[in-house]
C-alpha cells in the first residue's frame, strides 16, 4: 500500500515543481530549529527535484534570511530571491546550522538526488542512505528500488532498504533483509545484526539463526579491512620514520658525525615548504596546488646549503672528536630553533594540504586510505632509490664511500677528502630537507618540529646498523609496523615504552645493529 | 684598534643604559607585577600570547593613571616549559624581585609546581586557564573554568537533541593530570546519566603524539556501535595531526562530532581549518562573541599586536585564556584600589565579590569564598576562517565547583580556600 500511495504522491509533486520551492525556502527561513528539523525530515521522505537548489545552497551555507524572514540564496557575494527578483529588505543574516541540521540536510539531499538522471549521483545518494536512511523514508526507498534501472544503484538501494526492513512486521521480509546484510562489509551492519540476536528483539528463531550466519560473514569482512588498515598504518609510520632518518643515515651513518642538528634540517625543510606556499599564495594563487612539488628542490637546496656551511665552519674542525661534535651540533640546533622562533614566531605556521593530498580513497567499507599517506610512502621509496643511486652509481658516491671507509687511503689516491666531506654532509642535510617537506604535509610546522623526530631518527639508524642504507630502511618499516601492532593492544603510551625497551635489549645483544658492515675497514 | 674602540663604546653605552634603568626605578615608586609564562619550549605556542596580553593590560592600566596613584611595573621571567623551573622562577619573583602579584602558568603541572612556593611565601598567583579542579589555595585565584564550567555542560550539549544525542563517548586525551582528572569526572558523570561502561572508551597519547591512524581507526570502529561523540582533551599541537587524520579518513562532524577543551582561536592559527569545520569547542569566551566590550577588547589587542610588531600581528586573535588574563589583572587592580594597599591578605579580602564587565558579554563576579570566577559556558563550532560560532550557551554565569561532586569524597571538602599542606 505505501508504495502505491507514494507513487501517486510523486507524480503529483512532479507535476508542480516550481510551486513548492519558494514557499519551502521561506518556510524554512521563518521556522525555529525544531520546525526546521521536521521540515527537513518531511522533505527527505517526499523529494522534489525543484528543491535541490535550495538544499544545495543550505549544504554550502549560502542561504540567508532578510528582516522580513524571506529566504535568499547567495550567488558570488550578492543575494538573490529563490524565485522572482525581489531584493532583500533590511539586514540579511545567514541561516545558522548545527551538526544535527547538517546531517538532516545530507539525508534530504541524498533522497533528492535519487531523482537525478545521473546514475553516479544516484549511486552516491543510495550509499549515503545506507548510512542515514530514517524509517520515514521506507516508502520512498521502496518506490525508488522499483523504479531503478541501473543494477549497481538498485543493489545499493536494496541494501539501504534492508536496513529499514529489519524491523518489518513480516518475518519473511526480515529474513531476506538479514540475509542481504550478510553480503555487506559495513561496520554498521554488524551492530544492527548483533541486536537481532537478542530473543527479546527478534522473536522469530529462523531470523535469529540467519542473523548469526550473516553476522559471522560481516565480521570476517570487517576483520580483513582491519588487518589491511593496520598493515597500511604500519607502512605509513615506517615511511615517515624513514624520511626523518634517511638524512641522518648519511651524516651519522656514513660520515660518523653525531649530528644533533639533524632534526633542525627537517624543520628548515618544512619551513622552506611554508615559504614556497606563501610565495605561491602571493604571486601564483592559481597554481597553488603545485606548491609541494616546487618546495622539494627548494627545500633540498636550502638545507643542503646550510648543511655545507655548517660543515665548513664548525664540524670540519671536530672530526674524530665525537663528544665535542655532539655538543657543538646540539648548540647549533638550539641556535637554529631560536633563529626560526625570532623570524617566524613561536606559533606553528599553517601549511595546508593541496586538494590532491586531502581526503582518501575508500577501499573497503571500513578502510579508507588517506592520499597524503599513500603519496608519502611512495615518496619515501623514491628518495631511498635516489640516495642509493647517488651513492652507488655516481663518482661522488664512490668518493663518499671511499672516504668513509678509509680516509687516509682515499686521500693518497687523490680524492679531495675535504670537499667530499662537505658534499656528503650537504647531501645528508638536503635529504633531511626533503623529509621536512613530507613531514609538513602530515603534522605541525613549528620551531620544535625537529625535536620530536631526532630521537626516532637515531633509533632507526642505530637499530638498522650504522653505515647501511638497507638497514635504515628495514629498521624504519620494522619499527613502524611493530608500533602499529602494539598500539591497539596496549595503548600509545605503553606501546612506545615497550618499543624502546625492546630496542635496548636488541642493542645489548647485537650492538652493530640489524645489518653490519663486514671486513677490515671498520675501525 | 677598531675592535677595542667598539668594546669601549659598548661598555660605555651599556653602563649608561644600566644607570638609566636604576634611575627610573628609584625615581618613581612602582608596584611590581610578575609574569610567569613560558616563552620558549613546547608551551611557548600558547603562553607567549598570555605574556603579551598581560603587558597590554598593564600598559592600559598605567595609561589610566596606574593603581593607587602608582604605575605598574612588569617583571617578565621565562620558565621555559620546564616544570621545576617554574618553582624556581616563582621564588625569584617573590623574594628577589619582590613582586606584589604574579600572573602565570598554563599547564596544571606548572601550577602544582609553584603552589608550595606561593603558599610558603604568602604570594598571590592568578591562574588564567581552564583546569581539572581539585584545588583551592588561598594564594591562588583561578580565572579559568572549573570542570562544571566547561566539561560537564559540553557533554550535556552532546547528549541533547541539537548536539546529536550521542549515546557512546570516546574520551581522548594527552597523558597527564588535566585530561586524566577531567575524564575521571566525565566518566562518573556519564555513568550517573545512565551511559553504560561499555559505551565509554578512554584513550591517552603521549605529549607531542603525531600519529593518530590507529586511534582514528578505533574511533570509527567504536562509532559503529551507536551515535558517538569524541571528547578531546588533547593538548598542544598534537591536535593538528589528529584533526587532519579525522578529515582524511572521511569522518565528518555530522557523523562523529569532536568537542575539544583545549583548542581555541590561537591554536587554530597554525592549522588549515577547512577539515575542521563543524567540530566543537567548549569555552567561556570566543573572539566572535558580539558585544561592545568585546569589540573594543579585540580591537585593542589587534592594535597592540601591530604596535609592538608581535610575530603574526596581522592575524592576531584573542582567546579564552587571554580574556581570563585580562579579567584577572583588572580585577586585581580594582581590589588593590579597594584595599588601598598591595598587601596580599588585604587584597585577598578585597577580591571576594569583585565584579568586572568582561569581553564575554557578562559581568563576571569573583566568588565570595571559593577563589573562582562565575563564568558563562559557550559551545562554538569551528568556522572556515578559524573563528568559532556560538551554537549554544548557558543563560548566565555559573558558579564554579572546584571540588567536583562526581569525584568521591569531595562532598566533605570545605567550600573555602585552605592551604594544601
Amino acid at each position: 500500500m505505501p508504495t502505491a500511495f507514494s507513487r501517486i504522491l510523486f507524480s503529483l509533486l512532479l507535476l508542480l515543481p516550481m510551486a513548492a520551492q519558494a514557499g519551502d525556502a521561506n518556510d524554512f527561513a521563518a521556522a525555529n530549529p525544531a520546525k526546521q528539523a521536521s521540515l527537513l525530515q518531511q522533505w527527505s521522505a517526499n523529494p522534489d527535484s525543484a528543491r535541490l537548489a535550495l538544499l544545495e545552497a543550505l549544504q554550502q551555507g549560502r542561504v540567508a534570511a532578510d528582516s522580513s524572514k524571506q529566504a535568499f540564496i547567495e550567488h558570488d557575494g550578492s543575494y538573490r530571491a529563490v524565485e522572482g527578483d525581489a531584493a532583500p529588505t533590511g539586514q540579511t543574516r545567514k541561516l545558522r546550522l548545527n551538526n544535527r541540521m547538517r546531517g538532516l540536510i545530507s539525508t534530504a539531499m541524498a533522497s533528492h538526488q535519487l531523482l537525478s538522471d545521473d546514475p553516479a549521483l544516484r549511486l552516491a545518494a543510495a550509499q549515503e542512505l545506507q548510512k542515514r536512511a530514517k524509517p520515514a523514508q521506507l516508502a520512498l526507498l521502496e518506490a525508488s528500488v522499483a523504479r531503478e534501472a541501473d543494477d549497481a544503484v538498485r543493489d545499493a538501494l536494496t541494501l539501504a532498504l534492508a536496513n529499514l526492513q529489519l524491523v518489518d512486521s513480516d518475518p519473511t521480509v526480515r529474513l531476506a533483509a538479514v540475509r542481504l546484510l550478510g553480503e555487506t562489509g559495513e561496520p554498521l551492519a554488524r551492530t544492527r545484526l548483533e541486536t537481532l540476536l537478542d530473543p527479546d528483539v527478534e522473536s522469530d528463531p529462523s531470523v535469529r539463526t540467519a542473523a548469526e550466519t550473516s553476522l559471522a560473514q560481516v565480521k570476517r569482512k570487517l576483520l580483513v579491512g582491519e588487518l589491511l588498515g593496520q598493515a597500511f598504518s604500519g607502512l605509513s609510520l615506517g615511511s615517515i620514520l624513514l624520511l626523518a632518518a634517511l638524512g641522518l643515515a648519511i651524516t651519522f651513518g656514513l660520515l660518523g658525525v653525531i649530528n644533533m642538528a639533524h632534526g633542525e634540517m627537517l624543520m628548515l625543510g618544512a619551513y622552506s615548504t611554508y615559504m614556497v606556499q606563501v610565495l605561491f599564495q602571493r604571486f601564483a594563487p592559481e597554481a597553488l596546488a603545485l606548491y609541494p612539488l616546487v618546495a622539494l628542490p627548494v627545500a633540498f637546496f636550502v638545507t643542503a646549503a646550510i648543511g655545507m656551511a655548517l660543515e665548513r665552519t664548525v664540524i670540519r674542525h671536530l672530526y674524530g672528536r665525537p663528544l665535542e661534535t655532539l655538543l657543538a651540533t646540539w648548540g647549533i640546533s638550539l641556535i637554529l630553533i631560536q633563529l626560526v622562533r625570532v623570524m617566524f614566531g613561536a606559533q606553528n605556521v599553517e601549511v595546508a594540504n593541496p586538494y590532491w593530498l586531502s581526503g582518501g580513497i575508500q577501499v573497503l567499507p571500513n578502510l579508507v586510505l588517506p592520499y597524503n599517506r599513500i603519496v608519502i610512502i611512495g615518496f619515501a621509496l623514491f628518495v631511498v632509490l635516489l640516495t642509493w643511486l647517488l651513492l652507488n652509481k655516481t663518482r661522488l658516491g664512490l668518493n663518499v664511500r671511499a672516504v668513509t671507509q678509509n680516509r687516509n687511503m682515499a686521500a693518497c689516491c687523490g680524492v679531495p677528502t675535504g670537499r667530499v666531506d662537505m658534499l656528503a654532509f650537504g647531501l645528508g642535510s638536503g635529504i633531511a630537507g626533503l623529509g621536512g617537506v613530507a613531514l609538513s604535509q602530515i603534522g605541525n610546522v613549528g620551531p620544535d618540529l625537529g625535536q620530536s623526530y631526532i630521537i626516532d631518527s637515531f633509533l632507526v639508524v642505530v637499530l638498522g646498523g650504522v653505515g647501511q642504507l638497507a638497514g635504515s630502511v628495514m629498521a624504519a618499516f620494522g619499527l613502524g609496523i611493530a608500533n602499529k601492532i602494539l598500539e591497539p593492544q596496549i595503548g600509545a603510551v605503553l606501546g612506545k615504552i615497550l618499543i624502546l625497551a625492546l630496542i635496548i635489549l636488541f642493542i645489548q645483544k647485537r650492538p652493530q645493529g640489524l645489518f653490519a658492515l663486514k671486513g677490515r675497514v671498520i675501525d | 684598534m677598531q675592535r677595542r674602540n667598539l668594546i669601549k663604546a659598548l661598555t660605555l653605552s651599556a653602563s649608561i643604559a644600566a644607570m638609566g634603568m636604576t634611575w627610573t626605578v628609584q625615581a618613581a615608586e612602582t608596584i611590581k607585577v610578575g609574569i610567569l609564562h613560558s616563552l620558549s619550549g613546547t608551551m611557548a605556542i600558547s603562553e607567549t600570547s598570555l605574556k603579551d596580553m598581560a603587558l597590554m593590560t598593564i600598559d592600559e592600566i598605567n595609561a589610566k593613571g596606574g593603581v593607587n596613584g602608582k604605575q605598574l611595573e612588569a617583571v617578565v621571567v621565562d620558565p621555559a616549559s620546564n616544570w621545576p623551573l617554574f618553582a624556581e622562577k616563582g621564588r625569584q619573583l617573590l623574594t628577589q624581585d619582590k613582586v606584589d602579584v604574579v600572573f602565570g602558568c598554563w599547564t596544571s603541572v606548572s601550577r602544582k609546581s609553584v603552589l608550595p612556593v606561593f603558599e610558603e611565601l604568602n604570594g598571590l598567583l592568578f591562574y588564567p586557564v581552564q583546569y581539572e579542579g581539585e584545588e583551592m589555595s588561598p594564594n591562588v585565584f583561578y580565572t579559568g573554568a572549573a570542570p562544571n564550567q566547561q566539561a560537564i555542560p559540553a557533554v550535556e550539549y552532546l547528549m541533547s537533541e541539537d548536539g546529536g544525542a550521542a549515546k557512546r563517548y570516546f574520551l581522548l586525551g594527552t597523558d597527564y593530570v588535566y585530561p586524566r582528572t577531567t575524564n575521571k569526572i566525565l566518566r562518573s558523570f556519564l555513568v550517573s546519566k545512565g551511559v553504560a561502561e561499555k559505551d565509554i572508551e578512554e584513550v591517552y597519547t603521549p605529549f607531542g603524539h603525531s600519529d593518530y591512524q590507529t586511534i582514528v581507526a578505533n574511533i570509527k570502529k567504536f562509532s559503529a556501535g551507536g551515535k558517538t561523540a569524541v571528547i578531546s582533551t588533547v593538548n598542544g599541537d598534537s591536535n593538528v595531526p589528529f584533526y587532519k587524520e579525522l578529515a582524511n579518513q572521511g569522518i565528518e562532524a555530522t557523523d562523529i562530532p569532536v568537542v575539544a577543551f583545549s583548542v581555541g582561536e590561537e591554536e587554530l592559527r597554525g592549522i588549515d581549518t577547512k577539515p575542521l569545520v563543524g567540530q566543537l569547542a567548549a569555552w567561556n569566551y570566543f573572539q566572535s562573541v558580539e558585544n561592545p566590550v568585546n569589540t573594543e577588547f579585540v580591537n585593542k589587542w589587534k592594535a597592540y599586536a601591530k604596535a609592538k610588531n608581535l610575530p603574526g600581528a596581522d592575524k592576531a586573535v584573542t582567546n579564552d585564556p587571554m580574556e581570563a588574563t585580562y579579567v584577572g589583572i583588572n580585577m586585581w587592580a580594582q581590589a588593590v584600589e579597594k584595599a588601598g594597599s598591595t598587601d596580599v591578605d588585604k587584597v585577598r579580602d578585597a577580591l571576594a565579590g569583585q565584579t568586572f564587565a568582561a569581553p564575554s558579554g557578562y559581568t563576571l563576579t569573583m566568588d565570595k569564598t571559593n577563589h573562582h570566577l562565575h563564568k558563562p559556558v559557550m559551545i562554538g563550532e569551528v568556522q572556515e576562517d578559524g573563528q568559532f560560532e556560538v551554537v549554544w550557551q548557558t543563560e548566565g554565569p555559573l558558579r564554579a565547583q572546584p571540588w567536583s561532586p562526581y569525584i568521591e569524597g569531595n562532598d566533605k571538602k570545605p567550600d573555602y580556600a585552605v592551604k594544601s599542606n
